[in-house]
């Protein structure tokens, strides 16, 4: 674990970079360090490894005060992936994912039989290991960049905005991949950025720091989102923090009801017996076929004959979030979510309303959180009604 | 030049072969030698100058005035001591280089990405690792273009080492003149022309087998 012990940074010409920082970064876990450009994140990534060295306070690497390790002995047994990559351009892919291995003394078989291992672990083929880092893409590039951090299989990972200088499509697969990734190794890793989707999506535990280097508030992404410590914390946050704050509730514990659904078979005058304006056709799996205008229908006949709309987009119960609920709620023709099980079967229908009156927590007792700074401003969620049956808890 | 005399006797060039071979050599010598020399200061030198930055305007004025002084007052003041040899030609000609060399130093390590930098301290690179396993391989293109340049010149320059008697292949351009005739003045520019000409592209040849790298890049210089 890495703790920071009442950490400055304050630079000769007076400007102060990190202004006494406590904290303590949990092993196996990614911490996110986010705010604003200027604010000390990435000074603070950097004291870590000893390439700033704070002017106050001390940091220390699972008890031990990293002062006292040789630096460059310390950065070896520590991965850094930088926003650029920062690949070696006269060496091979495979030899600079091989760096700190042969650094570290291992041999050249060793190191390369290491390297092409962590190759395929970023999902490269094999073919590239003799290519050389122009002849990469930037997604690819970057993909090296985290196998090469990897290569001595350091237990503690620091990134540096290692995703934002690709375009969004590929950052969203970059990002897939490095959860995936971290799944299967249980790095401690700290991660910069100054992107707050990111760090939702990806930390378990953010630090949201503000200028002049001070820590606003350290909290799980959940809490940051239902309880900002302060106005400076909710308005980088976003004002669509309630909504997504429903990434973290789980759609399985959402009220459905059983809603207008009808299998296809079922002759239209049921369908107008429901009084409703529209139907949810289904098929003999209870697998949804499409939404019908129940004005629309023949006189006659089975809703085989009518037409559908298209869905939108269902909801898995198994698997999605209140807000991919409420997304589906929103592009439904019929304003209802339509929730289906695993197999893709229908278990029942949804409004907004009853969605997100679902997904408020009804526990506000740990609301707490661990602030670090004053009251915040509670009332600056009451502008959106999701927010605000919300505040408090976690689902 | 006597009227009816051809620019070129090519029965005094077949005479003379064994001993033009001994002249071109020489001259390869004297003219090459002083880049290696001159890479041998301008490597550390521009490493030096690199890391702090304070000391390479200084150093590039001093490099650039000892270019300015012509060739001959340098071979008379080291004449008095080191008398009429080949060091007396080899040394103002390392001085020479120094001009080329060190700038292109200095600017090869520029050319080093700031991130590639950051990553090999961050990976656990001492400085001295770093330099030699970093730095200078991605600045060898850069060095490269400067020791084509510094070659050339410095093989050209030898002819003026005549004036003390040590000139290479300049010998000939002095006999030519004295004998009022044309075909060892020509045989030696040509002999020159060649050798700048062969070293030239054996530097780009071996530029290119030392960074495939930076050829899919397209990048020579």
């Amino acid at each position: 674990m890495i703790r920071f012990d009442a950490v400055s940074k304050k630079y000769p010409n007076g400007t102060t970079a990190v202004d006494g920082v406590t904290v303590e970064l949990a092993e196996g876990a990614i911490t996110i360090l986010v705010g604003p450009s200027g604010c000390g994140k990435t000074t603070t990534l950097r004291m870590i490894n000893r390439m700033v060295e704070p002017t106050a306070g001390t940091v220390s690497l699972r008890g031990r005060d990293i002062r006292e390790i040789d630096a460059p002995e310390l950065r070896r047994g520590i991965g850094y992936v930088i926003q650029h990559a920062g690949l070696f351009p006269h060496r091979t892919v495979l030899d600079n994912i091989a760096t700190v291995p042969l650094l570290l003394g291992w041999g050249r078989k060793k190191a390369r039989a290491r390297a092409a291992e962590l190759l395929e672990r970023v999902g490269l083929p094999a073919e590239m290991a003799k290519r050389y880092p122009n002849q990469l893409s930037g997604g690819q590039q970057q993909r090296v960049g985290v196998a090469r951090a990897l290569g001595a299989d350091p237990p503690v990972l620091l990134m540096d905005e290692p995703f934002s200088a690709v375009d969004p499509v590929v950052r969203a697969e970059l990002q897939t991949e490095f959860a995936r990734l971290q799944k299967e190794l249980h790095k401690t890793i700290v991660f910069v950025t100054h992107d707050i989707d990111e760090a939702i999506r990806l930390g378990d535990r953010i630090a949201v720091f503000r200028d002049g280097g001070r820590l606003a508030q350290f909290d799980t992404p959940e809490r940051l989102l239902a309880d900002p410590a302060d106005d400076f914390v909710a308005g980088f946050v976003g004002q669509d923090r309630g909504i997504r704050r429903l990434s973290f509730v789980r759609a399985a514990g959402l009220p459905l009801r059983d809603g207008p659904v009808l299998p296809v078979t079922s002759p239209v005058a049921a369908a107008r017996a429901l009084d409703e304006p529209w139907v949810l056709v289904v098929d003999d799996a209870r697998r949804p076929l499409g939404w019908t205008p129940v004005a629309d229908l023949p006189v006659s006949g089975t809703l085989a004959d009518a037409a559908l709309v298209p869905l939108g987009h269902t909801f898995s119960l198994a698997g999605d979030s209140a807000r991919a609920a409420l997304d589906s709620a929103l592009l439904s023709p019929a304003r209802l979510a339509v929730g289906v099980d695993a197999d893709g079967a229908v278990v029942g229908v949804a409004d907004a309303h009853e969605l997100t009156a679902g997904a408020a927590p009804t526990d506000r007792a740990d609301v707490a959180g661990s602030r670090t700074s004053g009251a915040g401003s509670r009332t600056e969620a009451a502008g959106s009604p999701v927010a605000a049956d919300s505040a408090g808890g976690d689902r | 030049m006597s009227d009816g005399e051809p620019l070129v006797r090519w029965q005094w060039i077949a005479d003379h072969a064994a001993e033009l071979a001994d002249y071109t050599a020489l001259h390869l010598r004297l003219g090459l030698l002083p880049v290696l020399f001159g890479m041998l200061v301008s490597v550390p030198l521009g490493i030096l100058c690199h890391r702090r930055r304070r000391l390479y305007p200084p150093v590039l004025t001093v490099a650039n005035i000892l270019y300015s002084i012509p060739s001959l007052a340098l071979f008379m003041v080291f004449v008095r001591y080191t008398g009429l040899t080949e060091q007396t030609v080899m040394i103002p000609l390392t001085l020479y280089t120094l001009s080329v060399l060190v700038p292109n130093v200095v600017d090869g390590l520029a050319s080093v990405p700031e991130p590639v930098r950051l990553a090999a301290t961050a990976m656990g690179f001492g400085a001295v690792r770093r330099v030699l396993q970093v730095e200078l391989p991605i600045a060898v293109p850069v060095v490269i273009a400067g020791v084509r340049v510094a070659a050339v010149s410095s093989l050209s320059l030898v002819a003026v080492g005549q004036l003390i008697g040590q000139g290479g292949l300049g010998y000939y351009i002095t006999r030519g003149l004295q004998l009022d005739f044309p075909t060892p003045i020509v045989t030696a520019i040509v002999l020159i022309m060649l050798l700048a000409l062969v070293t030239d592209a054996l530097l780009v040849v071996a530029q290119r087998l030392l960074t495939p790298w930076s050829r899919s890049r397209g990048t020579t210089a």
